[in-house]
């Protein structure tokens, strides 16, 4: 189980914040596979990677890391602060 | 407190003097402050919209001001960050920083704004009468971190 958060226009394309994901994948890019195969909503959001950014954990990593132990990914675009 | 997230408008005046009157003993000679404007669109905007991610923002910023930290000799540094709905002319965001020396602030709050703009987790959107459109990252903000890597 691990929570999996959306931002800004990745959140809109999937229609929610958060959701608690029944999972066995090792790794980012094992949870997006899974993900994308569910509906075309998820297919759209994770249709180009490169347009994305990933935080395991509250921490920015990149779509090869390791899911073992995390309890929270969140995916969105690039930040866009100051 | 280094780091502030909140959806109120701010006082620059009171923040600043705030910011300034905790520097008293630490021979900071010099304190810089970098304040974030809302600016308008060719479109008019009715808002700007920013949505953050509660908790890793803090960790965030946090992390950034203990980099600034490592690399320039600080008395202090500190970053208020708005989230949610604001209007042209409002401040969004601010930074302070305090050293001895003006070259070591001066660099230290340019730092941290390269930084905060691309690795803190804020995202804005801007709405105008006719359209909503997420803002889209700059490859010129990618490329300000560039200068501070060796």
């Amino acid at each position: 189980m691990i929570e999996v958060l959306y931002f800004a226009w990745v959140r809109e394309r999937i229609g929610t914040p958060r959701e608690t994901v029944e999972t066995d994948a090792e790794t980012v890019q094992a949870l997006v596979d899974q993900l994308r195969a569910r509906e075309p909503r998820y297919a759209a959001a994770f249709q180009d990677l490169s347009a994305l950014r990933v935080a395991v954990d509250q921490e920015l990593t990149d779509f090869t890391a390791p899911l073992a132990g995390a309890r929270e990914v969140a995916f969105f675009p690039p930040m866009t602060g100051g | 407190m280094r780091v502030r997230v909140q959806a109120d408008p701010f006082d620059l005046g009171a923040e600043a003097n705030a910011f300034v009157a905790r520097q008293k003993g630490a021979q900071a000679g010099a304190i810089v402050t970098f304040t974030g404007i809302v600016r308008d669109i060719a479109d008019g905007l009715d808002v700007m919209e920013i949505e953050h991610y509660p908790g890793m923002t803090e960790r965030a910023l946090d992390a950034i001001i203990d980099q600034a930290h490592q690399r320039w000799p600080l008395a202090d540094a500190f970053v208020l960050h708005r989230y949610g709905r604001m209007h042209v002319d409002e401040a969004i965001m601010m930074v302070a920083t305090a050293a001895r020396h003006r070259k070591d602030a001066f660099e230290a709050a340019e730092f941290l704004m390269d930084y905060l703009k691309s690795r803190a987790p804020f995202w804005k959107k801007e709405h105008s009468a006719q359209n909503a459109a997420w803002v889209a990252a700059r490859e010129e903000d990618e490329t300000a971190l560039n200068r501070w890597s060796d």
